[in-house]
């Protein structure tokens, strides 16, 4: 380790600030803070760009495209946006940001690119299945208490740790 | 002044959005091999952040409404759907056990420099497709087992508010002390930068 790279906050730390900004975010808009949608806006766009008679007939993303898919028009893409620059401001001021491939460090890059892929894949699917990720129903369904935000969690941490334990060997 | 502002614009998203990105950065929640620490058992840090995260914002909005500054439906309250939450979580678990990230962390991974991070987005987007593909199929699935709309804790085991949260810290609290001992018998550095 370098000297000039900062250590992370400690996780308590971490905690009161995300919940102070996941507060602010609910007084300001009324709803919690997100990730998935993005996702799911700039994947209804590309059908349209792409696949247009066929992104259009689908059930699922055609009535995104019928109300003018457009992921710029979304609070969720600003969202986004805002994530990636105040990340990159954290991890340049910290010494931490480093270009690199990281992931599962014991197999070969070939399979890590494979796993990132797959890993996301299970996840965008995932995240359309439960109407939202992590942060969506996990942490701001969590914040008012619902019922929604809980089952997530239980069903992500049982769903992480089991299948953690068949690819344990490719990350340590 | 009545909360909430209800403001859908650019300024708040880049707002809000450029917190939540320095907050997970600082977290550590840019490191895919962090985040599988905590399924792994090792690395405590994400049950941490999260469960903290949760208990501030839960109390905030008591607060919040308790006292008048926002109606006691002011903040989007997610409905259950018991099997699609419970297994959309699971493979968003499966997804970050595998890939190293969930959505949100994955854009934080890539603004650290990490490009993993970019190529697990292309495969969300691959997963959303595929999603949207089958979902006539799965609909019946997606739709079971729906709870009342907005159902909160409080609501689901006919308890006041404060008693919930009085619950969670205590829950928080045992999670945290046997966390710790466990990072602590490892050797586990949570504020380690690598």
């Amino acid at each position: 380790m370098q000297a000039n790279v900062r250590p992370l906050w400690p996780p308590l730390t971490a905690g009161v600030a995300l919940g102070l900004v996941l507060l602010m975010t609910f007084l300001l808009t009324g709803h919690g803070l997100g990730a998935s949608g993005f996702f799911t806006a700039l994947t209804a766009w590309l059908g349209g760009e792409i696949a247009q008679p066929a992104a259009l007939a689908n059930s699922y993303i055609g009535p995104y495209l019928k109300g003018g898919a457009n992921p710029l028009a979304t609070w969720i893409s600003w969202e986004i946006v805002g994530v990636i620059l105040g990340a990159a401001a954290a991890a340049l001021s910290s010494g931490r940001f480093r270009v690199k491939l990281d992931g599962a460090t014991k197999v070969s890059p070939g399979g890590r690119i494979a796993m990132a892929v797959g890993g996301g894949v299970l996840s965008g699917f995932g995240a359309r299945l439960a109407r939202g990720c992590t942060s969506g129903v996990g942490l701001s369904g969590g914040a008012p208490l619902a019922v929604a935000g809980f089952v997530f969690l239980i069903g992500f941490f049982a769903g992480g740790v089991a299948i953690s334990r068949l690819v344990r060997r490719a990350w340590t | 002044m009545t909360f909430p502002l209800n403001d859908a614009g650019v300024a708040s998203g880049l707002l809000c959005g450029a917190l939540f990105g320095y907050v997970l950065e600082n977290a550590g929640f840019a490191n895919p091999r962090k985040l599988t620490a905590q399924l792994r058992l090792t690395d405590w840090s994400v049950f941490k952040v999260m469960f903290t995260a949760i208990i501030v914002a839960a109390i905030g909005l008591y607060i919040a409404t308790a006292t008048g500054l926002m109606p006691a439906n002011g903040a989007f309250t997610p409905t259950t759907f018991f099997w699609a939450t419970l297994l959309g979580g699971a493979l968003i678990g499966a997804g970050m056990a595998v890939g190293g990230y969930c959505p949100g962390t994955s854009a934080v991974g890539l603004a650290s420099g990490r490009l993993d991070g970019i190529l697990f987005m292309i495969g969300m987007v691959l997963g959303t497709a595929l999603f949207a593909v089958v979902f006539d199929p799965i609909k019946p699935f997606y739709l079971a087992a729906q709870g009342p709309p907005g159902q909160t804790l409080g609501a689901l085991f006919g308890l006041p508010t404060w008693a919930v949260l009085a619950g969670l810290i205590v829950v928080a609290a045992l999670g945290f002390a046997f966390g710790s001992w466990r990072e602590r018998a490892l050797g586990v550095d949570a504020r380690d930068p690598g």
